[in-house]
């Protein structure tokens, strides 16, 4: 490890990307995020690598599944209104099975929205990201080590599995400075890419190489289909990553939440604990694939009277925990949107109000 | 033994085309692969298909090939060439795909100045979905979403692609060919060959558009369809070199 530096969390993912191998960046400018490619711009060209800002968001993106189809690593990153029009792109990376790393800094939605930190593309990131059966690898940091540290697996993760990876921060993780020390590079060891067009030259086989989302024959196209499940059943069985805080089997309350909010509601934790009223916080690291055996094991094995899901949305990952408690429990939610940021004495007063039910 | 006095270009695979009979795709198919043996680029070339007739390209040319999604050819490419500096990168894109939805990217990417090769095939009609009307459909012509034909005063009028790149400072070669007879088939192919010299030689951005015909939703037979291109399509959208920095007479 290396000493520990003051950062803002854009700057400090950017770096981190570098560090994790990352040669080449494709995006556009927009708010909360625009740290990541001034970074990159500034230090790739130092570092052997490459930026090229794009003219759009879904050039970028298109940008990538060249780039990424030609055995490079390579990100993107954006913020909501920028990630919904790179949605088409990801979704031909997933058909041919190439892998990137993108950032979503989520601002407050829908349509122009604000450039105020927010949870809203939760539903996006781990549902409904783009056309097809497909699903991303989807990272929540709560802290900018986090972000950092995550940054890493992402680029290894993507590697290993042939499929995009979305680390899904807001603007208060992107514009936060905290300390964070960098690791050295986890250099796993990954599969070679011998399915990347480099022309045939390159090619260990000496044949040429196609990278493809097309199959027309529908029994292909169920066979890939039949691939990538597999693929996604593997990650299932061994990426689920999460958090718990202060759980214990005679808790009031389980609270659930993930990234920012998260920090709010260990916070509000501690302080319905001055009051004599026990909670714990389960916290969702990776969105896809969600925690759910944790989830379900805390209902049926805990005395809690309910779950407390707290989000900066309308209301969005309250249904992976429902889903998950499959009735076992009752499920509230308390949340803010467009840029709203929870107070911890919201939470808490709705927390109490729920007790004297 | 006889002896071999012409053969398919290595630069094919076997597989045979999907085109519709009386379609230019397979002659221009050929004037790419013969051109990327001739400049000993086959093992570099990496291709990128379009979303349109010419979508199974990657099935035909005997190199790396990228399936794109429609109009992102040009995108798709750009990652390719920046992360293989070294190798022929071409897009191969109809009109549909270039002139309509991936007009951002083809006007980017000769800004850019990217070092790759654009094959741009005008037959003035959406060919893989049966025959709608493009944004280089000609005035009064019947398509099947034109069908009083194209009116100017309701959709506008069909906009010349390469006189208009022609105008970006940092595209090298730019031309209009045909290749409906010998003599302008020769023609094309020195174009396409010129055109993966200045890619190869770092100049920029080339794009040859050619001309081509769509017999199936034209209503014609192939040879009515030759006639028809010549003209009606050849006076709106004259052959030529519009852009040639090599040149000191090709400049415009």
């Amino acid at each position: 490890m290396g000493k520990k530096i003051l950062m803002k969390g854009n700057e400090a993912v950017a770096e981190a990307a570098i560090r994790a191998g990352c040669k080449y960046f494709f995006g556009y400018p927009i708010t909360p995020q625009n740290e990541i490619p001034e970074y990159m711009s500034r230090e790739l060209p130092k570092r052997g690598g490459v930026y090229l800002q794009a003219e759009a968001e879904f050039a970028a993106a298109n940008m990538l599944y060249g780039a990424a189809g030609s055995g490079v690593r390579v990100m993107t990153s954006s913020s909501s209104p920028g990630i919904s029009l790179m949605a088409e792109g990801i979704s031909y990376m997933i058909g041919a099975q190439l892998p990137c790393v993108i950032v979503n800094m989520v601002r407050g939605g829908p349509g122009l929205g604000n450039i105020a930190p927010a949870q809203s593309d939760y539903m996006q990131a781990v549902k409904g990201m783009c056309h097809g059966d497909v699903h991303l690898i989807v990272l929540a940091p709560s802290s900018v080590q986090e972000a950092v540290d995550l940054m890493y697996d992402a680029f290894d993760m993507a590697d290993l599995y042939r499929n995009p990876v979305l680390l899904l921060g807001d603007g208060m993780i992107g514009q936060m400075m905290e300390p964070v020390e960098f690791k050295e590079s986890t250099n796993k060891n990954l599969p070679p890419k011998t399915w990347a067009t480099t022309g045939t030259r390159n090619s260990p086989d000496g044949k040429r190489r196609i990278i493809n989302s097309l199959s027309i024959e529908p029994e292909d196209l169920e066979n890939l289909n039949i691939e990538i499940q597999k693929k996604y059943k593997t990650i299932v069985e061994k990426e689920i990553r999460y958090e718990e805080y202060k759980m214990s089997k005679d808790l009031d309350i389980i609270f659930a939440s993930y990234g920012t909010t998260s920090r709010i509601v260990k916070y509000v934790i501690k302080k319905l604990e001055e009051e004599g009223i026990k909670a714990g916080l389960i916290r969702p690291i990776t969105l896809w694939p969600f925690p759910e055996k944790i989830f379900e094991n805390w209902a049926e094995n805990s005395k809690a009277k309910f779950f407390l899901t707290v989000e900066m949305s309308a209301g969005q990952m309250i249904e992976d925990v429902k889903l998950s408690i499959n009735g076992k429990k009752p499920v509230y939610f308390y949340g803010r949107t467009g840029g709203m940021v929870p107070e911890p004495k919201e939470i808490i007063d709705y927390a109490k109000s729920l007790l004297k039910k | 033994m006889g002896k071999i006095v012409y053969e398919k270009s290595k630069g094919l695979t076997d597989v045979p085309l999907h085109y519709c009979p009386g379609c230019l795709h397979g002659v221009i198919h050929k004037l790419v692969a013969e051109t990327l043996v001739e400049l000993n680029v086959l093992d570099r070339a990496i291709g990128v298909a379009p979303v349109g007739c010419a979508v199974f390209a990657y099935k035909y040319f005997n190199c790396d090939m990228h399936e794109a999604a429609h109009g992102r050819a040009p995108a798709v490419a750009t990652g390719i060439k920046r992360a293989v500096p070294d190798s022929v990168v071409f897009t191969y894109q109809g009109d549909g795909d270039l002139a309509s939805i991936g007009t951002g990217d083809i006007v980017h990417v000769a800004h850019r100045g990217e070092k790759i090769t654009t094959i741009f095939v005008n037959n003035a009609i959406y060919g893989m979905t049966g025959g709608q009307m493009a944004p280089t459909t000609l005035p009064g012509q019947k398509t099947t979403t034109s069908p009083y034909g194209r009116d100017p005063a309701h959709c506008g009028f069909p906009y010349r692609v390469s006189e208009m790149l022609a105008t970006i400072p940092s595209t090298a070669f730019i031309a209009r060919v045909a290749v409906y007879d010998i003599a302008h088939l020769t023609k094309a192919k020195a174009a396409i060959k010129k055109a993966f010299q200045m890619q190869i030689e770092g100049k920029g951005f080339s794009l040859v558009e050619v001309l081509s015909t769509c017999p199936t939703n034209w209503g014609l037979t192939p040879v009515e369809s030759l006639k028809w291109l010549k003209e009606n399509m050849e006076p709106y959208y004259p052959l030529g070199i519009y852009k040639d920095v090599s040149s000191n007479e090709g400049g415009n």
